[in-house]
């Protein structure tokens, strides 16, 4: 391979570099409206009255509006959120008013001349209590919402979904148990704290087109759901999406373009802007989903796991948004990589008046890992086995099913067993786990392992269509967001390869347009490289068919006997015999003027295939086509008398298929590690007793900076998967979800205690080496 | 109600060596004014809070977050935006090291450590981190971003 497994320097380089690259937010002219949010400062009250008479005498303002302007409830799983609050609101910063003025300042002033009038009622402020007998509701009317297939909620509870996985026979798994444990974890909602804070712009033409600007994720399902919320054909829709800065799942949701829409249909139709600020985006935009968990697990002598009884309980905050999608995905890979036969896992969304949650990079299983590897340390210690050594005895192999009982296989698992046989060695496992360096510094390592199946929607697909210039170049248009993952250079080196050119030469669209650019579902879960890779590979052989049944014409022989590269289309049996592709790129000319062809333009599209909805009952289906594994590892230095530490290390060893692009790989896995480590270690809403986030800014909500970071040891193994362009794995993601665990890992036992809550602050150390209690509000 | 919005000056600042006029409120902070009324949108809003670094700027040639800087504070010095670098050693480290993902923080990055190659060529690695710990990466883990400026620090 002369492309792929090179590392090719993204495409938009020399942008990113000079400033030139635009983001949604550069978006300037003359004439914009911009609105501003007036949010609510109640986690949980009636919105008694809204009086605008104040922000009305601002100069420049040119319309006000409060959630009697729109009916329509929202959401892709269950229908539950109105675009603006309505009658009460639900969580702090919920958006109550909207202001839309000529300039930003003035918005803004107006925004904060709206009188909310509230009467305040009882908050739900964590999973447990949301499930508490008489706990106040936070949707009176839930059992009324439109749901998607397979969202089972309880009526007169805050539980909006319950997902159910059961396998094999609880009663004979624990009888074959001579070690049984449980542990309980627990974690707030968090923020994905993208450097580019979500923003977007609407605009509706006199013909009730609409035009949407957004940085999004997913702009192809804005164009969906907007058809659907305002039931409007979606070739009527069109949204535009640049480079995005940075997404982590957050850009995935759908929220302020419909506040956009809104906007500038309360103006008429004139384009409005609207940028969130740091606040906003942390809280009045989606977050990261918490839990509470408890896993009970059994071993037998050997270590040989038998028996697993799990409970999950999300806290999807005041609306489901992708919360109990997320659970979903969580459920379906409950037990974490491990042979479980014996099986119960009831996983719970809850409704609670937090910041709603959405995708977050790992989708559920950054979450699920940390309740299963923290039990799984626990079930090591009792039953007096290395931890690595369980997870080696346990760890899923070809032949093993899945919690939703799909056979396991090579190609779909990838191979768990050799990134932990890498991880032993580049973690030094056996040499050590706990040192003592001097009076008060103790270093330890922690370890943790972990799959994750892309589960999207079972008919999400991806289309690609790739054009030639004259010169014999190539223009890739693909739906992909390039959201700072570098999928299209991918893209780029994928067509380079298939179609043997230099990948100089072929160029790709950044900016998706969803009238032009085939779709792609959403950029979200790594499917990227998979799905959109494989559109572009189907692109790549329809171009080439093109280009040989023109050749073959040319050169007057059948198109079978001719191959494409480096720039020719040549006889196979005789490469002196060839063409050039830019003879015949546009069609070809004979000397008399006759002309065959035309431009050549190859078209692709994949759709997953096989995949299934999970049964209600006992979660049998195929959620997505793969899972996909990894081993890490981290190594602290904790200081035992102020409790501070250091990460030191951090270790991931991947089953990526087949590595694509190494730099580009490597930079994937280390920010997702640095991101897992800020989560476990850092990051987390601070809640006051009344459900008011404290710290919705960059000062309190701290984020791991320059220096602060650990040395990165990165590997990976190759397993192929069929499926999947040149055999290559999601990675994107994987970095970040062992983190939590690992390092609870190794800080338990640096400190000698059980640490089972996020974030790991000196302070929860400290507390539980003092006998108290966290202090939980 | 008193009308604040009326009250605007014209404000002159030299940025990237040339004399640019805008006008603005007394209150609109360097970092409105270079991207909306200069078009000069490389230096972008992160948190508007002094905290993340994405609008860094240099302000006769030291690193100055745009976002705590009113424009008329900036009046007769000398302002080189992300748009002012040609070819410079550190931007072409920054590609060469992948020292960025989405992009987004990078022009505050790079003139941050601009600033910081200018100021100390010799910079140890606790220079290093002094000076690039105001700012925020969220997609890197950083080691590209030192790489990159090592690899510059080092040909000096």
């Amino acid at each position: 391979m002369d492309v792929i497994g090179k590392s090719v320097p993204r495409k938009e380089s020399p942008d990113k570099v000079t400033g030139r690259a635009k983001y949604t937010g550069d978006s300037m002219e003359t004439g914009l409206l911009h609105a501003r949010m007036a949010a609510s400062p109640y986690a949980h009250a009636r919105i008694v009255k809204v009086d605008t008479s104040h922000a009305w005498g601002i100069q420049g303002v040119r319309a006000i509006i409060t959630g009697d302007f729109c009916d329509v409830l929202t959401g892709e799983e269950i229908r539950d959120r109105p675009i603006l609050a309505k009658d009460k609101v639900r969580y702090f910063g919920e958006t109550v008013a909207v202001v839309v003025a000529d300039s930003e300042v003035s918005a803004k002033r107006a925004a904060d001349a709206i009188h909310i009038q509230y009467d305040p009622l009882p908050v739900v402020n964590s999973p447990a209590a949301a499930i508490e007998k008489n706990a106040p509701l936070v949707h009176e009317n839930m059992m009324s919402y439109e749901k998607a297939i397979g969202v089972a909620s309880i009526p007169g509870t805050n539980i909006p979904s319950l997902i159910k996985i059961r396998k094999g026979d609880m009663e004979q798994g624990w009888r074959e148990c001579g070690t049984i444990i449980e542990n309980t974890v627990s974690f707030a909602p968090s923020d994905h704290s993208a450097m580019e804070t979500r923003s977007a712009l609407a605009e509706i033409s006199p013909d009730g087109r609409i035009h949407i600007e957004t940085s999004s994720q997913a702009p192809f399902a804005v164009k969906k759901y907007m058809g659907l919320y305002f039931n409007i054909e979606q070739g009527r829709i069109r949204v535009k999406t640049p480079l995005v800065g940075g997404g982590y799942g957050g850009k995935a949701a759908i929220q302020l373009e419909l506040i956009a829409y809104l906007a500038s249909k309360a103006v008429g139709g004139r384009k409005v802007k609207i940028v969130n600020t740091r606040e906003e985006d942390m809280v009045t935009s989606p977050a990261h989903i918490g839990l509470e968990a408890r896993v009970k697990l059994g071993c037998t002598d050997e270590g040989k796991i038998r028996a697993a009884e799990i409970v999950y309980l999300f806290d999807g905050g005041a609306y489901c948004d992708k919360s109990s999608d997320v659970a979903r995905a969580a459920a379906a890979d409950c037990t974490g990589p491990y042979a479980i036969e014996h099986l119960h896992c009831d996983c719970y969304t809850v409704y609670t008046n937090h910041p709603y949650a959405t995708a977050y990079r790992g989708y559920g299983h950054a979450e699920l890992t940390f309740a299963m590897e923290r039990a799984l340390d626990v079930l090591a210690e009792k039953a007096g086995l290395d931890p690595l050594e369980l997870r080696l005895r346990n760890a899923v192999v070809p032949g093993n099913t899945s919690p939703t009982r799909n056979v396991l296989t090579a190609s779909n698992l990838g191979n768990l067993q050799a990134c932990i046989g890498r991880l032993r060695i580049l973690a030094e496992w056996d040499d050590w786990k706990i040192k003592t360096i001097d009076s008060h510094k103790i270093r330890a390592k922690g370890i943790s392992c972990c799959w994750k199946n892309s589960s999207m929607d079972p008919n999400a697909s991806s289309g690609a269509v790739i054009s030639f210039n004259a010169d014999a170049s190539v223009n890739v248009e693909s739906g992909v967001v390039e959201i700072g993952t570098g999928t299209k250079t991918v893209l780029a080196q994928m067509v380079a390869e298939r179609m043997k050119m230099a990948p100089e030469h072929v160029h790709v669209r950044i900016r998706v347009n969803t009238m032009i650019t085939p779709e792609h579902w959403k950029t979200v879960a790594s499917r990227g490289t998979f799905m959109a890779g494989r559109a572009v590979l189907e692109a790549a052989d329809d171009a080439i068919a093109q280009l040989l049944r023109i050749a073959a014409c040319v050169l007057r022989t059948d198109p079978e006997e001719l191959e494409l590269g480096y720039g020719k289309i040549y006889v196979k049996a005789d490469p002196s015999i060839h063409i050039k592709v830019k003879d015949i790129c546009y069609g070809y000319t004979y000397p008399s003027g006759n002309s065959i062809g035309g431009q050549i333009i190859g078209r692709g599209s994949y759709m997953q295939s096989r995949m299934t909805y999970l049964d209600p009952h006992t979660g049998e289906g195929r959620p997505g086509p793969e899972w996909n594994v990894a081993a890490q590892a981290v190594e602290v230095e904790l200081d035992t008398r102020e409790y501070r530490y250091k990460i030191l290390k951090a270790i991931s060893v991947i089953d990526a298929g087949k590595v694509l692009n190494p730099k580009g790989a490597e930079g994937q896995v280390m920010g997702a590690m640095s991101m897992g480590l800020g989560f476990a270690g850092r990051e987390s809403f601070l809640f006051d007793g009344q459900g008011v986030v404290l710290n919705a800014s960059l000062r309190d909500y701290t984020l791991i900076r320059y220096g602060e970071h650990p040395d990165y040891v990165v590997e990976f193994v190759e397993t192929p998967c069929v499926e999947a362009p040149f055999g290559a794995r999601a990675l994107g993601e994987h970095g970040l979800i062992g983190m939590p665990a690992a390092l609870a890992s190794a800080l338990s036992r640096a400190a000698g205690v059980r640490l089972n809550e996020l974030p790991l602050i000196p302070e929860l150390i400290w507390r539980l080496k003092a006998g108290m209690p966290h202090d939980s509000d | 109600m008193e009308d604040r919005e009326g009250c605007q000056v014209i404000v002159n600042l030299r940025v990237n060596d040339e004399i640019r006029s805008a006008v603005a409120r007394p209150a609109d902070t360097l970092l409105d004014v270079l991207r909306e009324k200069l078009g000069l949108t490389g230096a972008k809003p992160g948190c508007k809070n002094g905290d993340c670094g994405a609008c860094t700027v240099l302000v006769d040639g030291w690193p100055q977050k745009s976002c705590l800087v009113l424009a008329v504070e900036a009046v007769g010095q000398w302002i080189t935006t992300i748009e002012g670098l040609k070819d410079t050693p550190i931007q072409r480290a920054f590609i060469e090291q992948w020292a960025f993902q989405c992009g987004y923080c990078t022009p505050g990055f790079i003139m941050n450590s601009h600033g910081l190659i200018q100021h100390h060529p010799n910079a140890n690695d606790e220079t290093i981190k002094d000076w690039l710990s105001s700012n925020i990466c969220r997609c890197t883990g950083y080691r590209e971003i030192k790489d990159a400026v090592t690899s510059v620090l080092k040909e000096k």
